[in-house]
């Protein structure tokens, strides 16, 4: 049962490389598909309440985490990094309730084609201004932990990565409890079941919706936080929203657990494709699990199909 | 039972985009009335009651609720007036369960005892929500549906209710039922009630009185005594219902329209 291929001094537990490989590599692409997971949450969170597909949610994601760097790391401003933590996710979710408020609710009645183009367009913008103001160079986070290591019998973990898998859990904890238990998540549940219920309730569901994009960038801008704690982010790095789309889709695009979960096995298969794939394949692995899912699964891993009873 | 206007509504005029659905309608709700408004499919009365609590906005017309204009105001401006409007087909919150859909219904008041008190008397008057409290909205039956849509709309503590085809789909038993409790909340609770129904039989019994919709507009407008006993009425709304006593006159017309 034990593998000791290598030295077994009795000191670590005994575990053999290839299991210790695979862990390692486990923890990674859990780390990564927290952040794909985040930024699927932001997908499915306002497609749920405002069925609009917001495709700049990754850029928002890079533009969360480029606010930061330029708050916090020392060659630029250097404020306490918690500061620019919650300036970042106050700006990006103001960011996202003022793109409601002005541009989408006055699109109201338009093709649903005309928001998707919209959010296309304004990650080109977000883009393009992040390459204007910080460059193209990728960049890091000056995280206040970095660099150090936790060793868990054998296994050496980067505080970065068990960090992010943390705070990803804490937030989606944080979020459950806003959902159910306050009256202003229960009110954005019941615009995203129920719009015109919602109305005749009293819920003042433009504001509401308003709301649901300011959340959206807020959990971005968290999700930015945690990639460029953990690794070099630039303005092109957004793109990787496409990947947290197939994690959307693969979750059942109307589901929270659902993005989350959907991200996390994206984030795990990536490593693993790398290791055993040929390279240039592996990148592809992402999507070939959401054909395979929307073949076999159309509604989702975690679809809640509603049938109205008549 | 003629208490002061509650809702006044004035040559009022609705359009879906170029569609004109409402074709200046007036009518008059008294405190502690229940008044019906009957009509075919398409008459428009679902959009008049859009209208009225603000979903729609009016293009032409007022519609003074206690004497205060309210058209062209937020419907939850209007709700929070005491006006709740019980959609057609029981538009719930399908994924909550029954008492949060319960909770939602009291999302415009602070109140959070007369809150506490009002759930206690949602559930008494209708105990099986009490029993199904956990239960997912999304998977009671019609009628257990309907029953929930107007509990969550008492929620808002309204004086008046607009009601939506509530008999709309269900069995007559659960129709009787239903209708039994619209009274007692009239009797008992004082809410003053806007009923909108395509059976004429069943909303001429509880009503004081009634307006007649065609094609967006109104076309009589009578005490539910009279309406219930006018030729027209009886030919156009009751004609078709056969298990009355006087169900053989009425069979009889019923042939001579056809
Ligand atoms: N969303 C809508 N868009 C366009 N026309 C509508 C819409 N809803 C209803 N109508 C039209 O308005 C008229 C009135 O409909 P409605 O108020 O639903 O009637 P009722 O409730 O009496 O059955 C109908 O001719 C219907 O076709
Ligand atoms: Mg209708």
């Amino acid at each position: 049962m034990l593998h000791c291929r290598q030295q077994c001094d009795g000191n670590h537990p005994v575990w053999g490389v290839g299991e210790l490989d695979l862990l390692q590599l486990s923890i990674s692409g859990l780390a990564n598909g927290c952040v794909y997971g985040l930024i699927a949450l932001g997908f499915v969170l306002i497609y749920k309440a405002t069925e609009a597909v917001n495709f700049a949610q990754g850029d928002f994601m890079m533009f969360g985490a480029f606010i930061t760097i330029w708050l916090a790391n020392s060659y630029y401003l250097g404020i306490n990094f918690w500061v620019a933590v919650s300036i970042a996710v106050l700006i990006m979710g103001m960011l996202g309730y003022l793109l409601d408020m002005i541009v989408l609710r006055r699109m109201f009645g338009q093709p649903q084609i005309a928001v998707v183009i919209l959010t296309i367009a304004l990650g080109f913008i977000l883009r393009f201004l992040a390459g204007a103001i910080w460059a193209h160079e990728p960049q890091s986070l000056e995280f206040p932990l970095a660099g150090e290591k936790i060793t868990l019998g054998g296994l050496v973990l980067g505080v970065e990565e068990v960090a992010v898998i943390l705070v990803t859990f804490a937030l989606c904890g944080l979020l459950y409890l806003f959902f159910s238990r306050s009256r202003l998540g229960m009110a954005m549940q019941a615009a995203s079941q129920n719009q015109l219920a919602a109305y005749f309730m009293g819920v003042p569901v433009k504001r509401i919706q308003s709301l649901v994009w300011a959340l959206g960038g807020m959990v971005a801008a968290v999700a930015g936080v945690l990639f460029a704690s953990k690794g070099a982010i630039d303005p092109s790095t957004g793109l990787l929203g496409i990947k947290a789309f197939a994690a959307a889709v693969i979750g059942g695009f109307g589901s929270l657990p659902g993005a989350l979960i959907g991200g996390i096995i994206i984030g795990l298969v990536e490593p693993f494709a790398a290791y055993g794939l040929p390279a240039g394949y592996s990148q592809i692995a992402p999507y070939l699990i959401m054909l395979l899912v929307l073949i076999f699964r159309p509604h989702g891993l975690f679809s809640q199909v509603q049938k109205k009873k008549v | 039972m003629t208490g002061e206007p509650v809702l006044q509504i004035d040559n009022l005029e609705s359009y879906y985009g170029p569609i004109m659905a409402i074709r200046g309608v007036s009518l008059e709700v008294r405190k502690g009335q229940i008044v019906t408004v009957l009509g075919a499919n398409g008459a428009g009365k679902t959009t008049l009651l859009r209208t009225i609590s603000g979903v729609m906005n009016p293009a032409k017309g007022t519609i003074l609720l206690n004497g205060e204009p309210i058209h062209g105001r937020e419907p939850d401006a209007i709700v929070a007036m005491g006006m709740v409007h019980v959609p057609e087909g029981r538009e719930i919150f399908p994924l909550m369960s029954v008492a949060e859909n319960i909770a939602m219904g009291a999302y415009v008041r602070r109140d959070t005892s007369a809150v506490r008190r009002d759930e206690e008397m949602v559930y008494g008057y209708f105990p099986m929500l009490g029993e199904r409290r956990g239960q997912q909205a999304g998977t009671l039956s019609g009628g257990q549906q309907q029953m929930l849509a107007i509990g969550r709309g008492l929620m808002a503590a309204p004086k008046i209710m607009l009601l939506d085809e509530p008999s709309l789909g269900l069995s007559p038993l659960l129709v009787e039922e239903i209708f039994a409790i619209i009274r007692r909340l009239n009797e008992e609770q004082g809410v003053t009630i806007v009923l909108v129904e395509q059976n004429a039989r069943v909303a001429l019994e509880v009503a004081d009185y009634g307006y007649v919709m065609e094609t967006g507009r109104i076309v009589m407008a009578d005490t539910a005594h009279t309406l219930e006993n006018s030729k027209d009425i009886q030919a156009f709304y009751l004609g078709v219902r056969e298990e009355t006593q006087r169900g053989q006159r009425r069979w009889k017309q019923r042939k001579t329209w056809r």
